[in-house]
């Protein structure tokens, strides 16, 4: 029973970490990335230097000195310096809550990532899963759903007008997309007749005419593109930053400052890291390494390396982060080349476009998979 | 008067999912991020140095190049033996709309040269950078070529060049140069 639980305690404290980690770390590359695209240097002002008696430590410093990693180091101190300001007439309960909800539903929704195959030590079978639920598709969705209260309660508890259009701004794009988001998803829980996401990680290791990984992006090419314009809209970034609309109402947070504007700030990027770890998980093959079986490498030219159970592990979870990594990379790419959306637009790329495509996607893998006979 | 209808070319099927426009606008910001972060990675290993990664000028480090032309701060020409060549023939300081040159004139010791400042001030703050004086003054004695453009002091009295200084730009303690200043080298 203890044991259980340290376990369980150890890969939530090591996910979990990766994740705020690399939260904290996308700030970093969010600069840095639009500045390198648009032929900048980026920011790189903000450095630590020790005193000359500890100038070995300096030396250490000096390349994260240059490549301004501590700027996401100012931004929290300047956060939690910052003063916390409360409207007058704000609804007191709720604006404090409110951002605590948007945060605990994100990073709550990644306990059902699979972020490892199974972990054999000595007789005891670990699963790499913070939580191994079998409806773990369906309880992303909750949690993802139940972020939007996050955002509306913030715009609604603000006592501010711009707050509150902001919020509804949230609420509607977010209902809109989420139903694209379920029916994209549906042709994969389809495909591989199963809710949970160790499962269906563990379904896309075949190969299509024996070289082809069997990733869920060839499987189901049109519901790929449509989970990730619609995940990007949950993510409330760039070009579907309406709720936001820094140039016209700011938004539903436009009442925040201090760590409270922090968590709201947090919760995108973390957001964004969710949505790149379900795109992984789905689309990717999660922790699946081409051509690595249990028990080492088969490449389709009939080589074979042979690997002991630890690397072959180690590799899944390796690749895992490689491929969350390349999809952030991808997602700040979109943030910061696409325009925003107006409004009208917005509703109906949501409806007009991307509900009917999905809702074409779920009934022609029906008919497939009812035709192939199915799981 | 006659109108120019201009003919509006309607979005096709394929223009109104965004994903043409999409794809391109990625191709092309990923091309600047590759290629300018490649260079950039070389960059801290001291190659290809000769291709910029990126059009930033880091400036209290780097300076921005700058046209020969540029009236940037002021000097005093010098004689072979590093006396000042001006002869205090107050021109500039006539001319000078601002009224921010100060010449005090004494004789020179030679006789085939008739005088020499024996103080010459200029006041950085009243100056408008006109360039009046380097074009007046009949001996080239005065000069605005020092591509020095950080003219900023803490008080009105520190912007007061006096005849060291400009003849000897950047010595005195109030215009040191800000490398003294940085807390570590780069
Ligand atoms: S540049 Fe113009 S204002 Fe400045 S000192 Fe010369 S004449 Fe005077
Ligand atoms: S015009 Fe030239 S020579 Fe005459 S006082 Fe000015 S700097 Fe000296």
């Amino acid at each position: 029973m203890i044991e259980t639980f340290v376990i369980k305690a150890v890969l939530a404290g090591a996910f979990f970490g990766m994740v705020l980690n690399l939260a904290g770390l996308l700030t970093w590359v969010e600069r840095k990335q639009s500045a390198v695209m648009q032929d900048r240097v980026g920011a790189n002002r903000a450095w630590i230097v020790l005193p000359k008696w500890l100038a070995p430590l300096n030396l250490l410093l000096r390349p994260l000195n240059v490549l301004g990693l501590f700027h996401s180091l100012a931004d929290a101190a300047k956060m939690f310096l910052k003063e916390d300001f409360m409207p007058e007439g704000a609804d007191k309960k709720l604006h404090t809550l409110a951002p605590a909800i948007s945060v605990v539903f994100a990073l709550l929704a990644f306990c059902a990532i699979p972020f490892g195959d199974t972990l054999k030590l000595g007789d005891k079978l670990i699963n790499l899963q913070v939580a191994d639920l079998n409806a773990g598709v369906l309880f992303i969705f909750a949690m993802l759903s139940l972020g939007v209260y996050g955002v509306i309660l913030a715009g609604f508890s603000s006592n501010n007008n711009y707050a509150y259009l902001g919020g509804m701004r949230a609420a509607s794009q977010m209902l809109s997309y989420e139903i694209t988001m379920g029916l994209a998803i549906m042709g994969v829980v389809l495909s591989y007749g199963t809710l949970s996401l160790q499962e269906i990680t563990r379904a896309q290791g075949g190969y299509f005419f024996g070289w082809i990984p069997a990733y869920g992006i060839f499987v189901q090419p049109l519901a790929f593109f449509l989970f990730m314009t619609a995940a990007l809209a949950e993510t409330k970034r760039v070009p579907f930053d309406l709720p936001e609309g820094e140039s016209e109402i700011v938004g539903y947070f436009v009442e925040y400052s201090g760590m409270k504007f922090g968590m709201f700030f947090l919760t995108d990027l973390v957001e964004t890291v969710l949505v790149a770890c379900l795109m992984t998980t789905f689309f990717l093959g999660g922790w699946q390494v081409p051509y690595l079986q249990a028990d080492g490498f088969h490449f389709p030219w009939g080589a074979s390396v042979p690997l002991a159970h630890g690397w072959v592990i180690t590799l899944g979870v390796l690749s895992f982060m490689t491929k969350v990594a390349v999809f952030n990379w991808l997602f700040m790419a979109i943030r910061w080349t696409l325009p925003r959306f107006r409004y009208d637009q917005l509703m109906h790329l949501g409806w007009k476009i991307l509900f009917p495509a999905s809702l074409a996607n779920t009934a022609i893998t029906s008919l497939v998979v009812v035709a192939w006979g199915g799981k | 008067m006659a109108t120019k209808v201009l003919k509006r070319q309607p979005l096709n099927w394929l223009d109104n999912t965004y994903l043409p426009t999409l794809f391109t606008g990625l191709w092309i910001t990923s091309r600047h991020f590759f290629f300018n972060f490649a260079i950039q990675t070389l960059h801290l290993f001291g190659l290809m140095k000769h291709i910029r990664g990126s059009v930033t000028y880091q400036y209290p480090e780097e300076q921005r190049p700058l046209s020969k032309r540029l009236r940037t701060r002021h000097r005093l020409t010098q004689r072979e033996d590093g006396s000042p060549r001006c002869v205090a023939c107050m021109m500039c300081e006539t001319i000078c709309p601002a009224r921010c040159i100060n010449i005090v004139a004494t004789e020179h010791p030679d006789p085939n040269i008739e005088k020499m400042p024996k103080s010459f001030d200029l006041d950085l703050g009243k100056c408008v950078y006109c360039g009046f004086c380097v074009e007046v003054c009949p001996e080239d004695a005065i000069r605005m070529d020092t591509q020095i453009l950080d003219t900023a002091a803490y008080s009105r009295q520190q912007m007061q060049l006096d005849m060291t200084e400009l003849l000897h730009p950047r010595s005195t303690h109030l215009y040191k140069t800000h490398k003294q200043g940085q807390p570590a080298e780069r």
